[in-house]
């Protein structure tokens, strides 16, 4: 097992956002969060990667807890990728230079070797001919791609991507998705919030549906997504569906009878 | 139509849309406008300050040319020294006043003392005035190390306290820089797992300070003012040399040649200054703002 989650909680301050969260994530396997806004996805994120101190439970990385409030978090958060809605690149470093910030500074590896690989990385991502400009001078989903790479130059074991089309133009949403493609071709493990369904549908080996900070439903997207059982789940599907962010091909019963 | 252009269409307007011809002339009408105005309130000035009554008092008084011409030369010298003072306190300054601001961020346990100590610094520093830092130091340490003799010393307090005294206001403007980097730079770099130091040096402070050059510069601007108080503890420095000449044949016009010194260096910076703000904000909106 990968990574698991033993009863995660987290509260700011009366308000609890995960309500003992259970979840596994095999080795290779891809795992997206769904749900309204506000329902946890992104907290859960960030609370895997160690950014956000949970209150209870236990997060376990290879079987070791991670969340233990004593440990240093910054070696384990090297094992892991983080991909940000909003790129969060940083916009006085080139594209290269961004990519190369992890490898430089936290593994103190050589300039030369890390502008290397960082060009190779970009090469691949199709971005080579913007290794020298700055983040400002690329359209969002090259920036998100550059992001991509930047966590995939530390060689991270888990990539965690938070909602990374959400703002984007939708011309630019595929580009930033082939990326995710491949990535799951090479066998990563990733946990990912989306609200696009039908990339969910494609891409994820089980869905996760997000209410209150509760797991209510979790299976193969065909089951969750196509035959929810649950009805909190039925009418964020609903709502998806009539804000054309899932397609309509082969809509399950239910929700055929509702929009005839 | 009676567009402007239709008259005023030079040989060039053919290629140009209707609706630039009209933008260029009334452009060309704005600047005619402008330098026609400024010419009639400068020949104004210039006819009538010469006509009032006390003009050749105040004339006598401050801008006797014969006067300016004979001391002017003799400021050069002591005005190297307040450039001197102004060029090894600047760096100081800027080093002290980063390490407050830092020192104010600090967020581990062990280093609250150096929280502490940071705030303070910052609020008595700034609550007292500047002339009474110079004089509290300047007299005040050689008193008390009993080296009055030592006539440097004087230059090296007067130093101190302004070093003192700026570094308070410098760090409180870095301090604006590191905190207007968005939390979310810090949490992609600890995420890479940069380390809370790491994250600062390479990521927080090179986009703060770049944020803070232009108000740091007009903190220079008045620190490059204000190095004429260490005068108050005796140095001949351009300020005192001034007053010397004043006190001696009780005309004024030794005070406007220190002033004039001083433009000479204030007006580039402030301009400088300026330069950069504008060049900051291109920066940050991708298009030229006029």
């Amino acid at each position: 097992m990968k990574l698991q989650l033993e009863g995660v909680v987290k509260e700011f301050g009366e308000h609890r956002v995960l309500d003992h969260i259970d979840l596994d994530v095999d080795t290779g396997e891809v795992v997206a969060l769904i749900g309204a806004s506000g329902s946890g996805k992104s907290t859960l994120l960030r609370c895997i990667d160690l950014l956000e101190p949970i209150d209870d439970g236990r997060i376990l990385l290879e079987g070791d807890d991670i969340s233990e409030p004593w440990r240093d978090p910054d070696p384990v958060r090297r094992r892991m990728g983080m991909v940000f809605q909003s790129f969060n690149l940083f916009p006085h470093l080139t594209v290269v230079e961004n990519i190369a910030l992890g490898p430089r500074k936290v593994r103190r590896r050589a300039r030369a070797a890390v502008r290397a690989e960082a060009l190779d990385l970009l090469g691949r991502l199709g971005l080579a001919d913007k290794a020298d400009d700055y983040p400002d001078r690329l359209s969002g989903g090259q920036q998100q791609r550059v992001a991509i790479a930047r966590s995939l130059a530390m060689d991270p074991e888990v990539m965690l991507l938070d909602e990374i089309t959400s703002a984007l133009d939708p011309e630019l949403v595929g580009e930033v998705l082939d990326v995710v493609r491949g990535l799951r071709e090479a066998g990563m493990t990733m946990v990912l919030a989306t609200h696009e369904m039908s990339f969910a549908r494609e891409i994820s080996d089980r869905v996760c549906f997000l209410d209150a900070g509760r797991i209510l439903e979790h299976g193969p997207p065909t089951e969750v997504l196509d035959a929810p059982t649950e009805e909190r789940t039925r009418q964020f599907l609903r709502r998806v569906i009539d804000a054309g962010r899932m397609e309509r091909s082969c809509p399950p019963p239910l929700l055929r009878e509702r929009k005839r | 139509m009676t567009l402007a252009s239709t008259w005023r269409g030079g040989p060039t307007a053919s290629t140009r849309s209707r609706r630039q011809r009209y933008e260029a002339a009334r452009r060309r009408r704005s600047v005619l406008i402008a330098v026609a105005s400024t010419a009639f309130v400068v020949g104004l000035l210039v006819w009538l300050l010469p006509k009032s009554s006390g003009w050749r008092n105040v004339q006598r008084a401050f801008f006797d040319v014969d006067v300016f011409g004979s001391i002017f030369p003799d400021l050069l010298g002591p005005f190297w020294y307040d450039v001197q003072i102004f060029l090894w306190c600047a760096p100081c300054i800027l080093a002290l006043g980063l390490l407050i601001a830092v020192g104010r961020n600090v967020r581990t346990p062990a280093l609250f003392p150096v929280r502490l100590i940071a705030t303070l610094y910052i609020d008595i520093v700034r609550g007292v005035p500047v002339i009474l830092w110079i004089t509290l130091l300047g007299f005040g340490v050689p008193a008390l190390l009993e080296t009055r003799a030592w006539y440097g010393g004087f230059i090296v307090w007067g130093s101190v306290a302004l070093i003192m005294a700026y570094s308070g206001y410098v760090a409180e403007v870095f301090r604006a820089g590191i905190e207007s980097v968005h939390e979310s730079q810090r949490a992609a770099a600890r995420s890479l797992g940069l380390s809370s130091g790491q994250t600062m040096r390479s990521v927080v402070l090179p986009q703060a300070i770049r944020r803070v050059v232009p108000p740091l510069m007009n903190d220079l601007v008045s620190l490059q003012k204000d190095v004429a108080l260490v005068s108050i503890l005796g140095p001949v420095e351009a300020l005192r040399r001034a007053s010397i000449e004043v006190s001696r044949t009780f005309n004024f016009t030794p005070y406007v040649a220190a002033a004039v010194l001083f433009l000479c260096v204030s007006i580039p910076l402030t301009r400088l200054t300026d330069h950069l703000l504008q060049r900051e904000r291109r920066m940050m909106t991708g298009t030229a703002i006029t």
